[in-house]
């Protein structure tokens, strides 16, 4: 469980994050959905460290990440997974060494365990086989399933995914959220997931925070998000005819 | 103000980068890596610049010797001098920082702006000490090298073509790179080729790492690393030749 309280971050003069409290559940897929622009990813990056807050508490099972020293922030990074929006694998190295590369650095496996571990990581997003591609050589499906790979090589209690399935056609991206909500249940982890996709907020929305302009503006499950009477997520939900219409009979 | 900046960031990033490895045997295979991909790869290039300097140096000698006071050895004398004392350590040095700086600038900079330094400092790893510090090592190591094989090829080259083309004799030649031969001057040549590889690694790394926007920002840095490497490559063989030669 990551429980955030009254997080602020000004970037210049521009507040791009506003007092956002909010808590995200372990074995579920926590989802962080707004438009482009509202401060979602930077919201993400807060929560791993990758920006510092300027003021607030990130409470990873209860240790406050911010107030750590760099040796136990460093203990809790090894346990966090992160996918991110373009996949950001190794160029130089190949599948298989991208997802080996978090038991290189942080277990003492011998080789064949390690290989086996990325056998199983590979199994789980589909990519069994694919073992000796360099990412240039993979479509961007692969390229974020690959990603996914590596993030869960060495057994994550949090996962993080920036925008999972943007760039990706319909069918891939269903594909994409069952893995990462597969994953999620399998092994019991909190999962945090950032989206501006309608359908994956219908697919596998847990639990929801909806951001608009910096703020935490609303909180609730993909049931309550249908029957919404706030404005700017009305607004956000059905923003084309179509949407409305097929969204607005499942509502009532 | 800017300059000052630049240093302090500078300076801070190289703190990071000698922190303690995380991992002792990945770093060794990155050092390995690197030597391959830093030194060895630059071999081809240093060979042919070195042949055809040394040969060049050693007719434009002649060209210029033709006085009879001045003794035909001194052509290969002069030939030694220059390619052991500022063509091998500061020229090839130059041309590696075009070779290697914008090698290291830009694949650092690709990395920065599409996240995989992210990737590696949210999995709790030093970025700046796992891919700056083999980068560094290796060319600390492998230069000395590197140089060593181009006074070697340059003196070998202005042999070849200074006595094919006429300009001078064997015996002349031979005589003349065996003169006056100061082996103290050896270190000289080298300490200023330990230098230079640093800074030729560590600056464009600083630039590389630096990088922030996209792939136009990417080919900026590594124009950068090269224009400053080469600056500071110069000021020091300036500030390295007035410390040992000066007296
Ligand atoms: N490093 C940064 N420096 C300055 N401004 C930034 C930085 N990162 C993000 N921003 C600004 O913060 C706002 C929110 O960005 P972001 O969190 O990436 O939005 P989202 O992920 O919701 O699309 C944007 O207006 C962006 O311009
Ligand atoms: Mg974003």
């Amino acid at each position: 469980m990551i429980e955030i309280k009254n997080i602020n971050k000004t970037f210049g003069d521009r507040q791009v994050v506003k007092d956002v409290s909010f808590t995200f559940h372990k074995g579920k897929t926590n989802l962080i959905i707004g438009e482009s622009g509202c401060g979602k990813t930077t919201i993400l990056k807060l929560m791993v460290g990758l920006h510092k807050a300027d003021s607030g508490d990130i409470l990873y099972d209860g240790q406050n990440f911010p107030k750590l020293s760099v040796n136990e922030q460093e203990n809790i990074r090894k346990k966090i997974g992160m996918l991110f929006q373009g996949g950001a694998l190794f160029d130089s190295q190949t599948l298989e060494e991208n997802v080996q590369f978090p038991l290189d650095m942080f277990t003492d496996l011998t080789k064949a365990e390690k290989l086996e571990q990325v056998n199983f990581c590979l199994e789980k997003v589909q990519l069994v086989g694919k073992n000796k591609l360099y990412p240039a050589e993979l479509s961007g499906g692969m390229k974020k399933r690959a990603a996914l790979a590596r993030a869960i090589a060495n057994n994550p209690s949090y996962l993080f995914c920036d925008e999972p399935n943007s760039g990706l056609d319909p069918k891939t991206s269903i594909v994409i959220d069952n893995l990462i909500r597969n994953i999620t249940e399998e092994f019991n982890i909190t999962t945090i997931i950032v989206t501006h996709d309608m359908n994956s907020v219908i697919e596998i929305g847990d639990n929801i925070m909806f951001v608009h302009k910096g703020e935490n503006w609303w909180t609730g499950d993909k049931s309550q998000i249908l029957k919404t009477k706030n404005q700017e997520l009305f607004d956000f939900v059905f923003a084309s005819e179509f949407m409305k219409q097929v969204l607005g009979s499942q509502a009532k | 103000m800017n300059l000052f900046f630049h240093i302090g960031r500078y300076f801070m990033l190289l703190y990071r980068v000698f922190a303690r490895p995380q991992k002792h045997s990945v770093y060794m295979r990155q050092i390995i890596f690197e030597i391959n991909n830093i030194g060895i790869s630059s071999l081809p290039i240093i060979a042919i610049i070195s042949v055809f300097m040394g040969g060049i140096i050693t007719i434009q000698a002649a060209f210029g010797f033709n006085s009879p006071w001045v003794p035909l050895y001194a052509v290969g004398f002069t030939t030694r001098e220059s390619i052991m004392l500022e063509f091998s350590p500061t020229i090839v040095c130059l041309i590696l920082a075009g070779k290697v700086g914008s090698n290291i600038a830009s694949e650092i900079g690709a990395m920065r702006i599409t996240e995989q330094i992210d990737a590696l400092e949210i999995m709790g790893i030093n970025s700046a000490g796992y891919l700056i510090f083999p980068k560094i090592a290796a060319a600390v190591f492998i230069f000395p090298f590197l140089i060593a094989l181009s006074m070697f090829l340059g003196i070998a080259g202005g042999y070849v073509m200074g006595i094919t083309s006429g300009a001078c004799t064997e015996y002349e030649y031979i005589f003349g790179i065996q003169a006056f031969f100061e082996p103290w001057k050896l270190y000289y040549s080298f300490t200023k080729v330990l230098v230079f590889a640093f800074i030729i690694t560590s600056v464009s790394a600083y630039f590389g790492y630096n990088t922030s926007g996209g792939a136009l920002e990417v080919g900026k840095s590594s124009t950068s690393a090269v224009v400053y490497s080469s600056i500071l490559i110069l000021l020091f063989s300036l500030i390295l030749t007035n410390l040992f030669l000066n007296r």
